[in-house]
C-alpha cells in the first residue's frame, strides 16, 4: 500500500524532509511507527502523536492508507 | 454570522493593530450585538539559560488544523449564545510583542463572551496542530510546547 507521511516541526527536522510517499505492508499504526523510528533513529527520543486522515490516532488503529501525519506537541496561540 | 464552511484561519504574519481595529469596526452595523470579547496571544519575549526568545515562527499541518477550527467553532456556537466569531492565527514569523492569535466572539450578553472565549482559547492551545520554532538571539532555536 502506498502511503504518504507528513513530519511537522522537530520531527521534520529529525527526518530532514516533510513528506514522502513509501510502498509499506504494514497493518497498524505501530507497525509503521516502529518502521519509521529504524529509519530515522532519533525519533525515538522525540514526543510526537499521530494523525491518519486528519484525526489523531493511538497506536493500535488499522493503517488504512490515507494521509498520515507525525505531529510533535501543539503550541499555537 | 455562523455558516458551515471550514474557514482558512491563517494569517501570514503578525496579526496587526489595524487589522483588529477594523474587525472591531465591521461590526457596527450588527446591532443585535451588547457585548465582544478579545482574545489577543503576543509573543513573550522570555529569558532561558540567559538567552532572549526574539520570534516564534509558526508552521501547521493546515488542513487538519482549519478542521479542528472548524470544530472548536461549531461547539462554541452549539454551547453559547453568540452571534458572531472569529479567529485568526499567525503562519511564519511573529517577533516578540507582536499578536500571533486573535479571537473575537459576540453575543447580545456578556455573560456569554466571557464563557466561550476562555473555552474556544483553551481548546485552540489542546487541539490545533500549530508548531512553533522559538527562535533565539544569537539565531539558535528551541521548540515551542503549550502547557
Amino acid at each position: 500500500m502506498n502511503i504518504s507521511i507528513m513530519y511537522f516541526g522537530q520531527i521534520a527536522e529529525v527526518t530532514g524532509v516533510k513528506e514522502e510517499t513509501m510502498l509499506l505492508e504494514h497493518r497498524l499504526i505501530s507497525e509503521l511507527v516502529s518502521f519509521l523510528i529504524q529509519k530515522y533513529p532519533e525519533l525515538e527520543s522525540k514526543s510526537f502523536q499521530v494523525a491518519q486522515n486528519k484525526e489523531l490516532v493511538s497506536f493500535d488503529t488499522q493503517l488504512t492508507g490515507e494521509e498520515i501525519a507525525l505531529l510533535p506537541p501543539f503550541a499555537g496561540g | 454570522m455562523k455558516d458551515n464552511k471550514i474557514k482558512n484561519v491563517f494569517h501570514q504574519g503578525a496579526i496587526t493593530s489595524d487589522f483588529i481595529g477594523s474587525s472591531i469596526a465591521k461590526h457596527q452595523t450588527k446591532t443585535a450585538i451588547g457585548a465582544h470579547n478579545i482574545f489577543l496571544g503576543q509573543i513573550r519575549a522570555d529569558q532561558i539559560n540567559g538567552k532572549t526568545i526574539t520570534a516564534i515562527e509558526y508552521t501547521a499541518y493546515e488542513d487538519m488544523a482549519n478542521a479542528k477550527f472548524h470544530e472548536i467553532r461549531e461547539t462554541a456556537f452549539e454551547k453559547f449564545d453568540l452571534t458572531c466569531m472569529h479567529i485568526y492565527h499567525s503562519l511564519g514569523e511573529v517577533k516578540a510583542g507582536e499578536i500571533c492569535l486573535f479571537v473575537f466572539v459576540s453575543s447580545p450578553r456578556r455573560r456569554m463572551v466571557f464563557e466561550a472565549l476562555e473555552f474556544i482559547v483553551e481548546r485552540i492551545k489542546a487541539d490545533v496542530p500549530v508548531f512553533g520554532r522559538e527562535r533565539f538571539e544569537d539565531d539558535t532555536h528551541q521548540w515551542k510546547v503549550n502547557s
